[in-house]
């Protein structure tokens, strides 16, 4: 990953030296297979490194053969960030392109050191003086390397790339063409061959014919590349499960430009007025396509949220232009997080053996972009076991244990740490587990518990007695101060049934307006006198009591004259009552009852609020 | 009161006391939730300066535990001296924070430190509320409580302070204060021990907050001096005011910044003062208690005699040295207690910041609002009558309107006074109409003419009656009434014609009676006053929450300005070169600016800064002043001396950021001069007026501070005049190149631009290292002068 890394170019030279003469692959029938076509295609359009070539392997041995070769020099093998291939299988417009082919690293004893040895092993076996086509894909990163290393701001990037002329290859090939696509047509300068031309901004070799295995013929390239070399050092996937309805994916970047080092001053000036003449090597963009029916996006860093992001999103697809704080030019460096939630539904299915398992992209969702250290870490919800990893591509797996709202044993996390990731590793993989859905209740009824222990703590501390001392002077006048209060409350009972008993006899009153029952009347006033007398002997001993209590003096006053006033108040009323029947009974006209009874109405009204009044005093 | 209640009428109190439970939630969601303009307007995001600060030292806190943060010495500020943060911060609201983000991750809560620090202040303006209800309870029952609690939910002086992300010391400092006071009043009411313990942790806990807490250790005092001078000596007092000196005084020595200035500096001299007196006082007490009235009056003609005299030769001694030393005895820090505004008016450091500034009238009106003119209600209620703790709430709001004339920023000590006072008088004022809402029937009846229906006499005697059962709840009775007349309804269909003929007369006039009674139900003055009221409150409320979200909520950080077209653009320039900083410059470089930007940069640029917002050394932000005021030449030497590699400015001449290091040029110009004499304030000034156009002196335009603003400025203008929207003209000097320093970036909008250090020349260098000598020399040989504000957090 290093910029600055040693040169491929002494390496390959020296490596090829009679290696024909070394009997290492006879074995192999390596003399058995030859490579009739080449056609190589290298994109240097970005700072990604993209290679396809197409070849045409013939058996010309004598037994059916299931594997084939392909070389890379070790310094590439080193970059190699993804290596597939699949076969092209019928003629002409009737290809149809197979399953990939299963790749591994071989190695032999006897193999030259500083090249790598990758087998394609072949889904139908390739007889006798048969051929296929096999088209073999490979990606390297950071070999586009910058010359001069250091540019000014008004300075365009000028890279270089070293390749191979010829397909490194075991076998011998009968015709090879490589091209180069550049960016644009501007080049510096290439290694000039016998048919190399270049054309527009395609630098092309060959055809070659009969070249021999493992030939090397140097190329250099050097070209001017403005694209944004966009370098993820380090990126932190977490792809947290919410069984309540979201997966959770916070990703954290540490994000660089891997281009030719920014060199001297940075002018805000030039770079605003004069775009298309300065920092044309420096981006501010990148593009981050995000999972359908993406939510709750949010793009910060360490100290705040970044506002420069624009997010568009419909149906099928939801796409975030992310603005770093500042334009990247060589060699800046930048941080920063990116997270979105996702529906459920659209990422975690059953399977059909009923465990669950998540099906979720493993890359980085922003384009074209390298990441030298990629670590995904699937959060799965508490409670989940025995969870399943399935990952087209070798990856190291371990488990972590993560704790997280309101855990108690924790959630189990799996970890999956690849380096030098590119945008062809953006593929799903999947995470199976078993999870009872019981769990899910944990959390709520934790939270209930806690809840209603909280109460019943403070039921009980609301019905303990917590002194420590039952002699002490507070704990007293505490008691004291309860009694009082007894007494008033049973004060206040007391005159509430007296108040009622006032009810009735107006009542009656009011009855004896109407129906002229003074029967009725008279025993109500009998039956008021008595509960009156009974509530009066009460009240007396209410309020012995509060006159034997030290605590009392300040109510005690007006606890007195409440008493006092209101039984004149009851008497009053009695009074009146009678007064009202005798004179009823004496068949007055309304108007002169009305007139006698006018100065008790008043002494009784005055005499309610009065008592009325204290009530309300004391009940504060 | 509410405890009376409860045991005089169990169901009653206690419903009255589970609505005040609900209706003090209530107003602890309120306050904290009207704090979150600032999130939902802008972001999670840490405020202004000196919060930035305290987010820094928490993180350190939880990352490094107590220990480690006790001892920390912070080598990332005040480079080359560094910083020992244990010992010279108030660690309350560190240690808070931090204890609440422990709690929530023992919980297994991941919240991080930053949100954490963000919401502290809103959940203490929360917990302040309930404790000025307790406050307020104790010196006027609970309907003033919730009023008070309600008020200072909201009251904008006190938003203003703790807003989400307003990350500061005053962020629980004012709910320890007020605890304070409450468990001064408490223990003052019930002469308890065991509140008078609590009100000493109390103290500890408000000293470990804020430098504001000399504000209580006076004030307490203050308030125990004018019982006894009124008579009000009790145990109670001494209870409540002998344990808080003597443990408050003990605990708050804990704090190592307080440290023994707890007991060396004037600001505690007034309470050990007054426990004297009040030992005093009680001995006297005890004096009289145990002689007879006539030896007790030979006894104190003796003391006063022999008192006298020697008070006398005392003060006769003390004039004596007062008149022998130079100075008559009166220091810096003594005239700045009598005259509160000497440090701001002579102290350029503590001048240049604004909120060090006396208030203008408006800005009353802006942060208390109607308070202002409920505050006198307040204060008459409390003499009617007039009780000890009623007494402290009156001393409060005087001592506290006459600090917040002194400094802006002590407004906030007057918030909770005024809301007190102002939910004092709300209380009594509503509690007046609705005492004369309950009482309004007994005029209407008492007028009624006597010689009506005999029927009508009845009626209205049932109604009395009536009323006399049920006099608390108009409306329950009208409703009783109503029913009562449905009971009747069978009953009539009984009686003779006659009777329900006049039956049904009275039922109409009753009717009638019960139209014309209902208006006055509600009386006229009454209603129109409370009318009057519930406006003035309404107004209140809205004036608040357009407060908290117009004028409060802006973190400074991130600027934000409407355009023509109604979308909102963002001018996030700060953060961009803090990270900018962060990320592309070497971990030890030193980085030089103006103080106001030292806490942000260590805390979101994490680099090294030469000052910051403490300003505990004023000749090394002299030096920086010097620096900036100074031509290129000599600032690269006196940068490259302290082993500066970044200098950066605050330029808002291109968008019209008002401000910037160029509005604050005077003020390092000023505080360099103060300690470099070959600074003068007049070479800035043509005419006495501080200008960059044309007119401008040639020392301005060659300042430092000059070229690096106004740097190819004219080139980004629109027409290349380089015309500074900030000052409104064009600036003086256009085109120049700089010799010694060389631009690394600019922000978007200009606000920020950093410039680095050239690298030295190598012929010149024998000349700089003598000269580097010479600027090292001056620095080390001034003396190291801590001028502390003592209010500074």
């Amino acid at each position: 990953m290093e910029l600055s890394r040693p040169s491929l170019l002494p390496s390959c030279a020296l490596i090829f030296l009679a290696l024909l003469a070394s009997p290492w692959w006879s074995v192999h029938s390596a003399e058995d297979v030859v490579i009739t076509k080449v056609d190589r295609r290298i994109d240097l359009t970005s700072h990604i490194v993209r290679t396809s070539a197409s070849i045409r392997f013939e058996n010309k041995g004598s037994s059916d053969t299931t594997k084939v070769l392909f070389a890379l020099s070790s310094a590439q093998a080193e970059r190699l960030a993804y290596l597939a291939a699949i076969v092209l299988e019928g003629k002409g417009k009737s290809k149809t392109q197979s399953d990939p082919v299963a790749v591994s690293q071989v190695s032999f004893q006897s193999a030259p050191r500083d090249i790598v040895l990758y087998s394609f092993s072949l889904n139908k076996p390739l007889k006798r003086g048969e051929s296929a086509i096999v088209e073999v894909n490979y990606v390297l990163t950071h070999v586009l390397k910058p010359f001069p290393e250091e540019i000014k701001q008004s300075d365009v990037q000028l890279v270089v790339y070293l390749d191979n002329a010829y397909l490194l290859s075991p076998y011998v090939v009968k015709v090879q063409t490589t091209t180069f696509k550049l960016p644009r047509s501007r080049v510096e300068s290439f290694t000039k061959l016998d048919a190399s031309r270049l054309a527009d901004s395609e630098l092309k070799y060959g055809p070659y014919e009969n070249v021999a295995a493992f030939s090397h013929q140097p190329v250099t390239v050097h070209f001017e590349n403005n694209q944004p070399f966009a370098v993820i050092k380090e990126l932190q996937r977490e792809i947290e499960i919410s069984h309540w309805g979201n997966v959770y994916v916070t990703e954290n970047y540490h994000l660089m430009h891997g281009g030719a080092r920014h060199k001297g001053t940075f002018s805000r000036l030039d770079y605003q007025a004069r775009p298309s003449a300065s920092g044309v090597a420096a981006f501010n963009r990148l593009f981050a396509k995000l999972p359908p029916r993406a939510h709750s996006v949010y793009y910060r860093d360490e100290i705040g949220n970044i506002s420069t992001s624009h997010l568009r999103s419909d149906n099928k697809r939801t796409d975030l232009l992310l603005e770093p704080r500042y334009p990247l030019f060589g060699g800046w460096q930048v941080t920063f997080t990116l997270g979105y939630g996702v529906p459920i539904s659209d990422f975690l299915f059953y399977s059909k053996d009923g465990q669950r398992f998540l099906d979720f992209t493993f890359g980085s969702p922003i384009s074209n972009a390298v990441v030298d250290k990629l670590v995904v870490k699937v959060v799965l919800p508490e409670g989940s076991k025995d969870p399943v990893v399935s990952v087209p591509f070798p990856v190291e797996i371990t488990h972590e244990r993560k704790y997280s709202y309101l855990d108690t044993v924790g959630r189990t996390v799996v970890v999956l740490r690849k380096e030098n990731v590119v945008p062809e590793h953006d593929v799903h993989f999947q995470v199976y587990y078993k999870f009872n859905n019981l769990a899910l209740l944990a959390e709520p009824l934790m939270l209930v518990f806690g809840i209603f222990c909280f109460f019943i703590a403070c039921i009980a501390y609301m019905h303990f007695d917590f002194s420590i001392s039952k002699s002490s002077a507070s704990y007293q006048a505490r008691l004291q101060r309860e009694e009082v209060a007894d007494a008033i409350q049973r004060l206040q009972k007391v005159m509430n049934v007296r108040a009622a008993v006032t009810d009735k006899l107006d009542a009656s009153l009011r009855d004896l307006a109407r129906t002229g029952d003074v029967a009725s009347c008279k025993a109500a006033r009998k039956a008021a006198e008595a509960t009156l007398k009974e509530t009066a002997k009460e009240v007396k001993s209410i309020q012995e009591a509060l006159q034997a209590s030290s605590r009392a003096a300040s109510v005690l006053l007006k606890v007195d004259s409440l008493i006092q006033k209101e039984k004149e108040k009851q008497d009053k009323l009695l009074q009146k009552h009678s007064l009202t029947v005798e004179l009823y009974e004496r068949k007055l006209s309304s108007k002169d009852i009305d007139n006698r009874i006018a100065p008790y109405q008043q002494k009784l009204l005055v005499l309610t609020q009065e008592v009325s009044d204290l009530l309300h005093a004391i009940d504060d | 009161m509410a405890a009376g209640t409860e045991v005089i009428s169990p169901r009653r109190g206690a419903f009255g006391s589970v609505l005040a439970v609900l209706i003090l939630l209530l107003i602890g969601i309120l306050a904290f939730s009207i704090r979150l303009f600032s999130v939902i307007k802008y972001e999670s995001v840490i405020h202004e300066f000196d919060p930035y600060f305290n987010y820094r030292v928490t993180q350190f806190l939880t990352k490094s535990g107590i220990y480690e943060f006790w001892n920390w010495f912070d080598d990332r500020t005040w480079y080359p001296l560094g910083r020992v943060i244990g010992g010279t911060v108030y660690p309350g609201l560190t240690l808070t924070a931090g204890t609440m983000w422990w709690i929530a991750n023992a919980l297994n809560i991941p919240l991080s430190v930053e949100t954490v620090c963000v919401f502290t202040a809103p959940v203490f303006s929360a917990y302040a509320a309930w404790a000025t209800y307790f406050l307020t309870k104790e010196i006027k029952g609970t309907g003033a409580g919730l009023t008070a609690a309600a008020l200072i939910a909201m009251v904008p002086s006190y938003i203003s302070r703790s807003v989400a992300g307003s990350y500061d010391n005053e962020a629980v400092a004012i709910f320890a204060l007020i605890l304070t006071f409450y468990l001064y009043v408490k223990t003052l009411n019930t002469g308890s021990l065991f509140y008078a313990t609590l009100n000493a942790l109390a103290y500890f806990y408000m000293v470990c907050s804020w430098g504001g807490y000399t504000f209580i250790i006076n004030l307490i005092p203050m308030h125990v001096l004018l019982c006894i001078m009124t008579g009000r000596f009790s145990s109670r007092l001494y209870i409540a005011y002998a344990p808080l000196v003597i443990l408050g005084t003990i605990l708050a020595a804990l704090v190592p910044v307080v440290g023994f200035n707890a007991v060396m500096t004037s600001e505690h001299f007034a309470s050990f003062l007054v426990f004297v007196i009040l030992h005093v006082t009680a001995l006297v007490h005890y004096i009289k208690r145990i002689l007879t009235p006539k030896t007790y009056r030979m006894a104190l003609t003796m003391v006063l005699t022999i008192g006298t005299v020697g008070a006398l030769t005392l003060v006769a001694i003390l004039v004596a040295l007062v008149a022998a030393s130079p100075t008559k005895g009166w220091s810096g820090r003594s005239l700045s207690l009598l005259d509160p505004t000497y440090a701001s008016k002579y102290i350029p450091i503590i001048a240049s910041v604004s909120e060090h500034q006396p208030p203008t009238w408006p800005s009353y009106f802006m942060d208390i609002n109607i308070l202002a003119f409920l505050v006198p209600a307040g204060i008459i209620a409390c003499f009617s009558p007039l009780s000890d703790s009623s007494s402290f709430a009156v001393l409060y709001m005087v001592t506290s309107v006459y600090f917040s004339g002194v400094m802006v920023r002590l407004m906030l000590v007057l918030a909770p006074a005024a809301c007190i006072l102002a939910g004092i008088a709300l209380s009594e004022a509503f509690g007046t109409l609705t005492y004369s809402i309950k009482y309004q029937q007994i005029p209407t009846l008492s007028n009624e003419p006597v010689s009506e229906e005999k029927t009508t006499a009845l009626k209205s005697a049932i109604d009395s009656s009536f009323k006399s059962v049920v006099p608390k709840d108009s409306i329950k009775e009208k409703t009783k009434v109503e029913g009562d007349e449905k009971v009747k309804e069978p009953v009539k269909e009984k009686t003779s014609k006659r009777i329900r003929k006049k039956e049904k007369e009275i039922a109409e006039k009753h009717v009638e009676k019960q139209v014309e009674r209902k208006p006055l139900v509600l009386p006229l003055e009454a209603s129109a006053v409370g009318i009057v009221l519930l406006i003035l409150l309404g107004s209140f409320y809205i004036h608040c929450v357009w407060a908290a979200a117009e004028a409060y909520s802006a973190p400074s950080i991130v600027l934000s300005s409407q355009m023509s077209d109604g979308s909102v653009h963002v001018f996030d320039d700060f953060r961009e070169a803090y990270a900018w900083l962060r990320h592309n410059t070497d971990e030890n470089d030193k980085v030089a600016s103006w103080w106001d930007y030292g806490y942000q940069t260590t805390a979101m640029a994490n680099r090294t800064v030469i000052v910051d917002n403490n300003t505990w050394n004023n000749t090394h932000i002299a030096t920086v002043g010097m620096a900036m005021s100074s031509p290129e030449k000599e600032a690269w030497e006196i940068y490259q001396s302290l082993d500066v590699k970044y200098v950066f400015v605050i330029f808002g001449g291109l968008v019209g950021y008002p401000s910037d290091d160029i509005n604050k040029f005077l003020w390092m110009v000023r505080i360099g001069g103060g300690v470099f004499p070959h600074i003068r304030e007049p070479d800035y000034l043509r005419d006495n007026q501080y200008r960059i156009d044309s007119m401008a002196t040639p020392t301005m335009l060659n300042s430092l501070m000059y070229r690096l603003s106004y740097y190819r400025f004219a080139e980004a203008t629109m027409d290349g005049n380089g015309y500074d929207r900030v000052r409104r003209t064009e600036i003086g000097k256009k085109h120049f190149k700089l010799a010694y320093f060389e631009e690394v970036f600019t922000t978007q909008h200009w606000m920020v631009r950093i410039y680095k250090l050239k690298p030295s020349k190598n012929r010149q260098r024998g000349k700089n290292k003598r000269k580097t000598k010479a600027v090292s020399k001056k620095i080390t040989r001034k003396p190291i002068k801590s001028l502390k504000n003592p209010w500074s957090s």
